[in-house]
């Protein structure tokens, strides 16, 4: 037990040692910061030596195995209250370390590559081992305050990293409007986590899911929604996501790990992990399940409109984030952490890859300002692009598989995910367990299915196949295509790790009914599942096998619809008139998802402004005029003792006066209300 | 009668006060000597021992029931020590540095302690009276340190004629409630208090005089002038020592002369002026550009903060707001030092948001405190101002007043902008001109990284302060204390 104590604080060590060694060697020793190869190698091995050691637990648990907990200290105890420095390794919390550690590691080494010619190579490495940290922190954590710890922790780091390349101004604007819309979040966690200790007393999860009948039906429904809009902070849902595809402004590999594969997916855990609780309550299990769809639909159809690869990518993951929420509130919580596992591998490869190509295009950009040649272009636009598989080809077979493993196509990994989450919506709607909605809601799955798949390839073929179209677009850059190169290894590595865990990743979850239409047993093939039913709180699958087949093949037939649609549509360079296609067949429709739904628009108008008016009008106005403009009124007579009078006599301290009695009188009546 | 006893019991306060006759007798020998400060240094730092020395001790009178010594008034004192004992330190270079530097200084603080001390062990409300008056005129001559500059000027006239004001009330107040209830002791206020007119307003105007020198809503109006015109290090002084002797005080009327009876609803009261407090604090806030006046406001919020404990009205509520008090005082000094520091650079008006652009990455250690404690001042974790503001919304959630601790909650984010937005501009900006920013002497620096380091600390480790504070609160010995909440 003692060995393993000291395991598990190695594996939450080592991260922060090596941000402390980046950070404060960076910060005060300026030659330290060229030495890319030791910074590098410091902060991988900070994150490798944890991914081993994770490795070690899960070899030595079983699905029976108990939780364990390490205590380490004692954090705060004040009367009744402590709250201690413990992390928990069960099911659940080992299989999100292992998605944090393993595809961090791979992130991390990726970005040796990718940000080799950044000055602030040392900053980045020191922010990224901060933010594993901190998300170690949070899937770890045995009580709710640590989790929150690593929660708002999560989110300074991924403010600091959106802002990484602050001097240009639209960037820090970015890392400031994530963290305000997380901030909204972590309001309503905040004060769901203050409602859970005046019921039980505690923060621990065990004493909390321990004690579930010790809540009334209103705190079960109150904290259930509290810590959903708190998830839909983090996690980018309706109404909280714009946040996202803004933050695509930090370097690509940030959005790979935190706005992809780790961060975004803590929503997701935080509800798996109180999922005892949640299924108390079909109300707000309903509410999850229909903002999880809605905002799965409403992102995919924006993905469609988009030009900048990345930010197709961001609108993607929202979407898939919605798949998320729509399994958890239809009682799928394996289903849910199935696919946030898939998606980890999938999506963090094909940012990596988008990296990948808008390392080249860069390149590109630079060697033509070598040659003389003044032409500017936005290195991110696929309408630039075209044919660089040629070019590029394992950046290009990586980010093909990947694509063919989100579209769900099987057998790769997106497929069975994607297919055990719409599973469980349709038997949430024909199950006892839910209502009728639950059938709309698969409905809206399977259209987002439909576009899930054609936005998909529309991104890879515009950008892969056909021709290299910088020169059509450009003059001056005619013959540009000789400066495409392929990424170096550190890059190239990483992609092929993910794009085979993209592959075969789906065999963790592969559903029990295809053994046991042959078998005519009971079968648990499903792993994924074994693996956590102690943890979570599932809704039964209670579907017959022919509706389950019958759902599988709609899915299988809706991506390959959405695939072929895709190929006529895009194959041979005919983006530009298919798009105009698609925007004259929708319309008004197709330019509301262009203007994503002009999200941005109506906050600005119904929140931002409002409070910046009341803030700078009234406010403001009235500190300036009655306080400043009494200042300034008085000047150059202050030296005189007479000004005392002139006090008395511009009636400003009347005016006080006049407070200070109103506040005795306010004060006189609320003591005898 | 027992004098040595007595002044045993109040040590630190005549320590301090015999430091300052000290200093005066130096500054009319040699003027501005260095000797003025060592003095002042050396007994705050006995002042210090002796009130450590005292922490766990129960409550119990001395200077025949004129003070209480021991229980949460030790506590008070150590904050009140510590908060004179950090500014001394940060004054002695910048007065200097401003060309400000007078030997007098010292002796004005040293008293101004003295008082407060006696404010916040008193036990009689003459004895409350001094201590308030002795603290108070020693910070009007302070605010006009500068007085070859009109803010400074106005600044201690402005304090000056409001402060007169609020005695007026306070004066009033107290003659009020001797008049209800024929006596000034406040444990025997307690006893004798009812719920006619005469003892009702009585204490709101005694109430009044409190809430003024916390600077709540509304009798906050000199705060931002008087902060923004006292020289920087001085208004740290302001804005921690003063403000922690009096809801150490409040504490004290509060639970021992106020009882809640029918009819009468404190926990009403207090969650008003909390609520207007911290939500007009933090607006205000959100607009300035001028650090010294945001930071003006910023504490205006923080009292808010504090009276939420209050409202709360139960032991757990009162060793919050300590703590709190506590949290306040180290951040906030913190912050104030590196604003100082900042401000005496040449060139620019650095007193000025915008012209910290860039200048995070110049001299490091002065960056990262100052992103600690706006961290620490807005509230994130692990920090010592997250573990203040857990204790007194806890207490609020535990007395059953959800909403009061919700509008904390959400005033307390919409502070995270206006702290935030100074660290955006110290680190994600580009600096408008090339400055050079000089170094600070070492008893700078070190004051301002011990000062981050006990934010850290106390945000990891509250645990000994709030814990212990819990019982010493309670530990009212055979002096009787009324809870505040209304019993059945």
């Amino acid at each position: 037990m003692e060995s393993a104590t000291a395991l598990l604080s190695l594996i939450i060590a080592l991260p922060l040692a090596g941000f402390l060694i980046n950070g404060i060697i960076g910060l005060f020793v300026e030659s330290f910061r060229t030495k890319k190869q030791l910074i590098g190698i410091i902060a991988n091995t900070a994150v490798f030596i944890p991914f081993v050691i994770a490795v070690y637990f899960f070899m030595n648990m079983n699905a029976g195995s108990e939780a364990v907990v390490f205590k380490l200290f004692t954090w705060i105890e004040a009367g009744s209250f402590s709250v201690d420095i413990a992390y928990r390794i069960d099911q659940l919390s080992i299989m999100m370390t292992l998605v944090v550690t393993g595809v961090g590691f791979l992130i991390h080494l990726y970005s040796m590559g990718y940000m080799a010619d950044d000055e602030g190579y040392w900053k980045f490495f020191a922010y990224l081992n901060l933010f594993i940290f901190a998300m170690l922190n949070l899937v770890l954590g045995n009580n709710l305050l640590l989790l929150f710890l690593g929660w708002e922790g999560v989110g300074v780091c991924s403010y600091l990293l959106i802002g990484f390349w602050y001097t240009d101004m639209a960037k820090s604007d970015a890392a400031k409007k994530a963290f305000i819309y997380n901030r909204v979040g972590d309001f309503a966690f905040l004060i769901a986590m203050f409602m859970v200790f005046q019921t039980v007393g505690s923060l621990n999860f065990d004493a909390i899911l321990g004690n579930l009948e010790a809540f009334s039906e209103e705190y079960i429904v109150a904290i259930g929604l509290l810590m959903f809009v708190g998830a839909t902070g983090k996690s980018a849902q309706i109404p909280l996501f714009v946040w996202l595809p803004d933050a695509m402004a930090g370097p690509t590999p940030v959005s790979a790990l935190i706005h992809a594969a780790t961060m975004v997916t803590s929503g997701i855990y935080l509800i798996s992990r109180m999922s005892p609780m949640y299924v108390l309550s079909p109300e707000v299990m309903l509410v999850v399940a229909v903002i999880g769809a809605l905002t799965a639909i409403v992102a995919a159809t924006i993905a469609i409109t988009q030009n900048d690869i990345k930010s197709v990518l961001a609108y993607s993951t929202v979407s898939q984030l919605g798949y998320m929420f729509l399994a958890l509130g239809a009682g799928g919580f394996t289903a849910a952490m199935f696919h946030v596992v898939t998606h980890a591998f999938f999506k963090a490869c094909l940012f990596l890859g988008s990296g990948s190509v808008i390392h080249t295009m860069h390149h590109v950009e630079h060697e033509l300002e070598h040659e003389g040649k003044d032409v500017h272009f936005d290195p991110q636009d696929m309408r630039n692009m075209g044919g660089l598989r040629k070019y590029m080809p394992s950046t290009y077979k990586t980010f093909l598989i990947s694509t063919i493993a989100i579209a769900g196509i099987p057998p790769l990994a997106g497929f069975f995910s994607k297919d055990e989450v719409l599973a469980m919506a349709a038997n949430a709607g024909a199950g006892e367990f839910g209502s009728y909605m639950y059938m709309a809601l698969w409905g809206v799955g399977i259209i987002t299915a439909f576009l899930t798949a054609f936005y998909m390839f529309r991104l890879t073929l515009t950008t892969f196949h056909g021709e290299f179209k910088l020169g059509k677009r450009f003059k001056e850059a005619i013959g540009a295509e000789k400066y495409l190169h392929e990424s170096p290894a550190t890059m190239t590595i990483p992609l092929w790790t993910l794009a085979g865990a993209a592959t075969v990743g789906g065999f963790l979850g592969v559903p029990n009914f295809i053994v046991e239409t042959f078998t005519h047993e009971e079968a648990h093939v499903n792993l994924l599942h074994n693996w956590l039913h102690h943890v979570t709180a599932d809704v039964e699958l209670t579907l017959s096998h022919a509706v389950e087949w019958g759902l599988m093949a709609t899915s299988i037939v809706i991506a390959v619809l959405g695939v072929v649609v895709a190929f006529r549509m895009y194959n041979n360079n005919q983006q530009q008139e298919s798009d105009a296609a698609i925007a004259k067949r929708f319309g008004g429709l197709y330019d509301l998802w262009k203007d994503k739904y002009n999200l941005d628009e109506v906050y600005e108008g119904l929140i931002v402004r409002p409070i910046v008016r009341v803030s700078d009008k009234v406010l403001a106005v009235f500190d300036m005029k009655v306080v400043d403009g009494f200042v300034n009124a008085t000047a150059g007579t202050v030296k005189l003792f007479g000004s005392l009078f002139r006090y008395v006599q511009t009636g400003v301290v009347s005016s006080y006066a006049l407070a200070f009695v109103i506040g005795v009188i306010v004060i006189l009546y609320l003591m005898v209300m | 009668m027992d004098y040595l006893g007595d002044i045993q019991a109040f040590l630190p306060g005549v320590i301090t006060a015999l430091a300052g006759l000290i200093v005066i007798v130096i500054e009319s020998l040699k003027k501005d000597s260095s000797a003025t400060f060592w003095v002042t240094v050396l007994s705050l730092v006995a002042a210090l021992f002796f009130s450590i020395q005292s922490l766990g001790t129960g409550l119990d009178t001395a200077f025949s029931g004129m003070l209480v010594h021991g229980g949460a008034v030790a506590f008070g004192n150590v904050i009140i020590v510590v908060a004179t004992l950090f500014c001394v330190f940060i004054s002695e270079d910048y007065l200097k540095g401003i060309n400000h530097y007078y030997g007098e200084t010292y002796a004005l603080i040293l008293f101004a302690t003295t008082g407060m001390m006696c404010l916040a062990g008193s036990n009689d409300l003459i004895t409350l009276f001094i201590g308030l008056e002795t603290m108070s005129i020693c910070l009007y001559v302070m605010a006009g340190l500068i007085k070859d500059e009109k803010s400074g000027a106005e600044a201690a006239l402005k304090y000056f004629l409001l402060g007169a004001f609020s005695t007026g009330f306070l004066l009033y107040g107290m003659a009020l409630i001797y008049g209800a209830t024929g006596t000034t002791n406040i444990s025997a206020i307690g006893a004798a208090a009812s719920t006619d007119l005469l003892f009702l307003a009585g204490a709101a105007l005694l109430l009044v005089g409190f809430l003024f020198k916390v600077s709540a809503v509304p009798f906050h109006m000199w705060t931002p002038d008087v902060y923004q015109g006292t020289p920087t290090t001085l208004t740290a002084y302001f804005a921690t020592a003063s403000k922690a002797a009096t809801f150490v005080a409040l504490i004290m009327v509060l639970s021992r002369a106020l009882p809640v009876m029918e009819g009468l609803n404190w926990q009403m009261v207090f969650s008003v002026i909390a609520i207007l407090t911290m939500v007009f604090g933090n607006i205000i806030a959100l607009v300035q550009d001028n650090l010294k006046r945001m930071l003006a406001y910023s504490s205006i919020a923080h009292a808010g903060y504090a009276l939420v404990g209050l409202a709360a009205g139960t032991p757990e509520g009162y060793s919050a707001v300590l703590f709190y008090m506590f949290a306040y005082t180290i951040m906030n000094i913190g912050a104030f030092g590196v604003i100082a520091y900042y401000e005496r650079n040449k060139g620019m008006d650095f007193s000025e948001v915008q012209n910290l652009a860039g200048l995070g990455f110049k001299k490091p250690v002065m960056g990262i405190a100052l992103s600690i404690f706006l961290f620490s001042l807005a509230g994130i974790p692990p920090l010592v101002g997250f573990a203040g503001k857990y204790y007194v919304f806890a207490a609020a959630i535990n007395a059953e007043m959800v909403t009061l601790a919700v509008i904390g909650v959400l005033a307390s984010a919409a502070s995270v902008y206006y702290y935030l937005r100074v660290m955006v501009y110290l680190y994600f900006r580009e600096e408008h001109k090339p400055v050079e920013l000089f170094n600070p002497t070492l008893l700078y620096k070190g004051t301002i990284i011990i000062l981050a380091i006990l934010t850290l600390y106390y945000g990891i480790e509250p645990i000994l302060p709030a814990s212990g504070l819990m019982e010493l609160l309670n530990s009212y010995g055979n002096l009787g204390a009324v809870t505040n909440v209304l019993i059945p």
